[in-house]
């Protein structure tokens, strides 16, 4: 058996090709035993920039080697060096396509540290449930859209973009910015709901259900669709869990799990929403769970929106950041007339929020699967250390026992199934 | 059963090489005193208390302490929903403990991290490379005397690396510093390295 190298040989490739060309390796290559194959990093189905060197036998792979780490910036790193506050833009730039939710399971993570997550007012939470919600619709949308993508279904793409478009118009009102939101604060959101917001939600809301309606229609029942998912991919109940899966990619090998009901933080006990589960853990299950999801969702922010206390307008002017100035910025109007507000807008800002000394991992269903926040404070306004547990990466460490076995065209619609996002896996 | 009764239940196995369970923020740590015996430690944790989801392997540089690493162990259980936190040592001159991917799978990515950004071995591990960096590449970058604007370094016909420009950039905090100087540096420098 002997291997035909098509590059220069790197880390990936040799880990792919232990066995070196022999010195009949040349006769062997011609015969076409093996082949080694580089997929990405740059390639449309790989969503972002995994590498994946494949050992492969004609179609069928033998050997699966993934490659990452070409979107690493040393987040953790980073955290290290500024305040608690100063990296919530960070966070943004894990899972870009979720980047609310990230913003809230971070500062999620440093209130729990600072011992305040029970203080949070009611509002603040139902805004959180809201944010996190349109992020899991909003992920989902682009993972379902570009799972189909990669199996034939071009359509679908560009129809679930239309609804997220609309989400990023929400977005884009709610915070400012499209992508890059940093919405969240240490106890508290950066802003309350804008005049009208509601509305423009729950007129958002009719039309997705409608749009996920379509989307299924075109592709649930959809022969082809169905073929190039259904039982490809399989993933066994017990190989999830000992790879540490998370997310739809865990619940659709049946496992019964997601953090929200399990350990549930904001409000998210006191609202009626199912997890789906699926069954037989392929691409198709997963694919399911997702679209189910997309509707509990859908649930989840009409009760929110039902239930914010203070209504839209928030015409009883309820708060939605917790009223202690040693933890969350004063309003402007105060620092500029009042000493105390002053004096703690300046401690904030140049100190930080003074953390105690301790560790606390905390962890939130993300689109993507569970992103837990490490941290590690000796006191004082920055983390000694911050590990970030990111979902994707968890979830891609299974591939090189997943691949084997399957054919190259499977790869794409296994990569689509695990909808992973490389900014959250390398960090 | 609780964490608490769980991680009691692992400190009567193995007795005083496992500390009295810490609370914090409703979060139960032990800690483990001989880091060689970490896959023993977690095999009973998995086979008998059911801890059968390793939910992360995180390390820590106590840099100018001894010993100077210590790696955290974030274990839940899907059948009791509880989760622990077990840490261990390892001193610098060591810097190796066995791996634990016999007893879970998902340890191995982590452990690579690991490897890659802070250079401790995994004794046993299958295929101990670099996960996150390319091979070839010097240091380890999140060691607490590796700066922040990074290190030049070079790898033909792979990759380099520069520091970053402006020496790590204008948003570098030192939380409580004395004046604006103190406080926003240009590059922070590693605790104990030279000041240029």
């Amino acid at each position: 058996m002997a291997t035909q190298e098509l590059h220069i040989p790197d880390s990936g490739s040799r880990a792919a090709a232990p066995v070196p060309p022999g010195p009949d390796g040349e006769l062997a290559d011609i015969a076409g035993d093996k082949m080694v194959l580089n997929m990405g990093p740059s390639h449309p189905a790989t969503h972002g920039v995994l590498r994946i060197v494949l050992e492969l036998e004609g179609e069928i792979i033998t050997k699966a080697t993934p490659d990452i780490g070409y979107l690493h910036r040393g987040d953790e790193k980073i955290a290290e060096n500024m305040t608690y506050t100063q990296f919530i833009p960070y966070t943004d730039r894990l899972d870009y396509l979720a980047p609310l939710a990230n913003n809230v399971a971070y500062a999620l993570a440093v209130e729990k540290l600072l011992g305040i997550d029970r203080e949070l007012p009611l509002r603040c939470q139902y805004i959180r449930v809201i944010c996190c919600e349109l992020a899991r619709i909003s992920s989902h949308l682009l993972g379902l859209g570009s799972m189909a993508m990669d199996v034939g279904a071009l359509t679908v793409f560009l129809h679930t973009f239309t609804e997220r478009e609309k989400i990023y118009d929400l977005i884009e009102s709610l915070t400012g910015a499209r992508f890059t939101t940093a919405y969240t604060r240490i106890g508290g959101v950066t802003r309350d709901l804008p005049a009208g917001w509601t509305g423009q939600c729950r007129k958002f809301l009719e039309e997705v259900v409608v749009n996920i309606d379509e989307t299924e229609r075109l592709l649930t029942r959809n022969r082809i669709f169905v073929d190039r998912n259904r039982d490809i991919g399989v993933i066994p109940r017990e190989a999830a869990i000992d790879y540490g899966l998370s997310g739809p990619n865990l619940r659709g090998s049946g496992v019964d799990f997601d953090m929200r009901k399990a350990h549930p933080y904001l409000v998210y006990d006191q609202l009626e929403f199912d997890v789906p589960v699926g069954s037989a853990g392929d691409c198709y299950d997963r694919y399911l769970c997702r679209v189910e999801e997309m509707r509990q969702s859908v649930r989840l922010l009409r009760q929110c929106l039902d239930k914010l206390p203070g209504g839209g307008g928030n015409a009883t002017g309820e708060p939605v950041n917790i009223p202690n100035g040693k933890t969350v910025l004063p309003p402007k109007h105060k620092v500029l007339t009042s000493m105390e507000e002053l004096i703690h807008q300046f401690m904030l800002v140049t100190e930080g929020v003074n953390a105690p000394p301790g560790e606390i991992y905390f962890s939130a269903e993300n689109p993507k699967g569970e992103l837990g926040f490490y941290i590690n404070s000796k006191g004082g306004g920055t983390p000694y250390r911050m590990k970030i547990r990111s979902p994707s990466f968890a979830n891609l460490s299974i591939l090189s026992f997943l691949m084997p076995g399957h054919m190259v065209s499977d790869t794409v619609a296994i990569f689509g199934s695990f909808d992973f996002v490389m900014g959250e896996c390398d960090r | 059963m609780s964490a608490l009764e769980y991680a009691q239940q692992l400190k009567a196995r193995f007795g005083d090489i496992i500390s009295e369970p810490k609370e914090f923020r409703a979060e139960i740590t032990v800690q483990l005193s001989d880091a060689s015996r970490i896959a023993e430690v977690c095999l009973m944790a998995k086979k008998e208390l059911g801890f059968d989801y390793l939910v992360d392997v995180s390390s820590v540089d106590n840099y100018g302490a001894d010993p100077r690493w210590t790696l955290v162990y974030h274990l839940y259980g899907y059948g009791h929903h509880c989760h622990l936190r077990l840490k261990t040592d390892v001193s610098e001159e060591k810097s190796e403990l066995p791996t634990v991917t016999t007893v879970w799978r998902a340890a191995d990515w982590h452990e690579r991290e690991i490897y890659d950004m802070m250079g401790i071995r995994f004794a046993g591990h299958p295929d101990l490379r670099r996960i996150l960096m390319w091979e070839g590449y010097p240091y380890h970058p999140l060691r607490k005397d590796f700066p922040l604007a990074g290190k030049p370094s070079q790898t033909p016909e792979v990759a380099f690396t520069r520091s970053a420009p402006e020496a790590g950039g204008p948003f570098v905090t030192v939380a409580g510093g004395k004046n604006s100087t103190t406080r926003e540096p240009r590059a922070r420098t590693p605790e104990g390295a030279e000041e240029k």
